[in-house]
């Protein structure tokens, strides 16, 4: 059985780990996409190739094997640009990951434009990674930080914005496109409408949506984006950050070396063009290299299929879940509106005691707070358990979850 | 060990009627502490007589294994002199839970209640006893638990 949008079967057979048994037999169920993703072949033999065969330093030495690999490095940001729709490939940075990408922003850019008494905005269903650099900002500036709250629904109550952008003091709002958690995905060109009324600058976290979703920055109009290879088929390691060319040109380098300037002398520095005036020292060449099998891939499949595939998955597991007795769904319930990710409690089973024991059939599932230790307040829990899918996963697989959610269930005597 | 190993009637037992379950007015060692990998949280307030443990509480937050931990605790202890309580080990604790050969990630659920009880003898022998000798002792053994 598989959904009418992709052929499973032949992805699969691309994912080597897949094959791999778990807890001795367990066929390995793997639904914990949202942490990360497992890699296609195509993306580890473009890592290995690199290494075997062309492996050097990038952009300063003129050899046959530096050119080779600063023509595979530079091809990825061309990629990565046409893959987002972003105008120019000089607005794509590469750094670590959306963390990074996120913390850059607030220092380069945060420390030069928010000043005390100005308002930072996010909202309650951010990871860790869009809360803690701001927070960090905000004490250091003597700034407010203040959050649009999450309605019952698990989306995100606009009117909140509106309060704060009226006061006129907002310098920046950031938010994820998808929750990490709830799966809702974030109504992001009314936000950036909003913003723009008041010439706010906005930020978008793409860590779930650019895996999962057609992305299209020009259509969405923002000013900072940022997202992680590892979250769709690429290696760990490699993140994006996407900022405007003028904010870029006018921000501060965030790190100082090599690469990153054009002089150097005693006691000054000018910096070099962008984007390499944000990418100081040797970056991580071979898992650039890698990203781009997977952009590859995802282009290959197609994102309109990705994403309907993944709907058409989230809403048979979700028939079958809001069945069980005693299960607490958390996120909206209209597919259209979420991703898949699904977050749920149940009964009195604590979410680290029902992944321990879905373990044991091979299910790989979070449990915990998800980074988002915000919104586990705001729904009033201290964990969750989350499956989260990709274009691999099947419905039979859902089934296997299911049953195995049962045998849970018969194990605490419910 | 199996889930079936685990989750025994008992734990389950300690985990939805917690004995020992609340709080202590003005006790005279509370302590309270966090597991950062998964978010639960322990407090235990306990009363010192004669050299006993006159009474122990915990409250919390978390999983059936470190939820039933502590409540285990709670009446191991409970009663007992000051010394035996200095002198429980990790290998007392999981044997009282009858649990065994835990994996890595969720031994450190088994093993916050102990945790939180040094901790909290630790501050004790400090601030009220000034016994910093054996102090040291029990704060070297908490932290060597995770
Ligand atoms: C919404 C969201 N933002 C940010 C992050 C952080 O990404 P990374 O750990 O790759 O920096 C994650 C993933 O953990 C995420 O889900």
């Amino acid at each position: 059985m598989q959904t009418s949008f992709i052929n499973i079967e032949n992805i699969r057979n691309d994912f080597p780990i897949l094959k791999r048994k778990v807890h001795k037999d367990k066929p390995l169920v793997y639904l914990d996409n949202a942490a990360t993703t497992q890699k296609p072949i195509q993306v580890i033999d473009a890592i290995s190739n690199y290494y075997l065969t062309y492996n050097s330093n990038i952009h300063r030495a003129v050899h046959e094997l530096a050119e080779e690999a600063t023509l595979a490095y530079e091809a990825t940001r061309d990629k990565v640009a046409k893959f987002i729709n972003a105008k120019n490939r000089e607005e794509i940075v590469f750094v670590r990951g959306t963390t990074e990408a996120i913390n850059l922003v607030a220092y380069a850019w945060g420390r030069q434009n928010v000043n005390k008494d100005d308002i930072i905005v996010t909202t309650e269903y951010e990871h860790h990674s869009n809360i803690v650099p701001w927070q960090l900002l905000a004490k250091e500036k003597g700034a407010k930080l203040e959050y649009i709250g999450v309605d019952d629904n698990g989306e995100l109550i606009l009117d909140h914005l509106d309060k704060y952008l009226a006061t006129g003091k907002v310098k920046i709002v950031t938010f994820s496109q998808m929750s990490n958690v709830l799966g809702t995905i974030t109504n992001s060109e009314e936000i950036v409408k909003r913003c723009k009324k008041y010439g706010v600058r906005v930020l978008i976290d793409g860590a779930q949506s650019v895996p999962h979703l057609k992305v299209d920055l020009q259509k969405l109009d923002c000013d900072f984006f940022a997202f992680s290879a590892h979250k769709m088929l690429g290696p760990t390691g490699v993140g994006i950050l996407w900022a405007r060319k003028e904010l870029l040109q006018n921000m501060v380098p965030f790190n100082g070396g090599g690469d990153m300037i054009r002089e150097v002398h005693k006691y000054e520095t000018t910096w070099n063009d962008l984007p390499y005036k944000f990418e100081a020292g040797t970056p991580n060449i071979a898992d650039v290299i890698g990203f781009a099998a997977a952009i590859d891939y995802l282009d290959r499949i197609g994102m309109d299929k990705v994403r309907e595939h993944e709907m058409e998955l989230t809403k048979y597991a979700l028939d079958k879940l809001s069945q069980m007795k005693g299960i607490v769904l958390y996120g909206p319930k209209d597919v259209t509106k979420r991703g898949g990710v699904i977050s749920f409690n149940l009964g009195d089973i604590h979410p680290h005691d029902l992944a321990t024991i879905i373990d044991e059939d091979g299910i790989a599932i979070r449990s915990g707070h998800h980074c988002a230790q915000v919104l586990m307040e705001r729904l009033d829990v201290s964990a969750t358990s989350r499956a989260s899918f990709y274009i691999y996963n099947t419905k039979e697989e859902v089934d296997v979850f299911i049953k195995s959610l049962n045998r849970a269930k018969e194990l605490f005597k419910l | 060990m199996s889930s079936a190993d685990i989750y025994r009637e008992i734990i389950l037992d300690y985990y939805r009627n917690p004995r020992n379950y609340g709080k202590i007015t003005d006790p005279d060692i509370a302590q309270r502490d966090s597991n950062p990998l998964c978010g639960d949280e322990l407090e235990m307030h306990l009363n010192i007589k004669d050299d006993k443990v006159a009474d122990v509480k915990f409250t919390g937050k978390g999983c059936a294994i470190s939820q039933a931990s502590a409540s285990m605790l709670t009446e191991l202890i409970m009663g007992k002199d000051f010394e035996y309580v200095k002198k429980l080990t990790k290998e007392d604790i999981l044997d009282n839970l009858g649990l065994h050969d835990l994996g890595p990630a969720r031994i450190k659920c088994a093993l916050l209640s102990l945790k939180v009880l040094k901790s909290g003898l630790y501050s004790y022998l400090v601030d009220k006893l000034k016994d910093t000798a054996s102090a040291d002792k029990i704060k070297e053994e908490a932290s060597g638990l995770f």
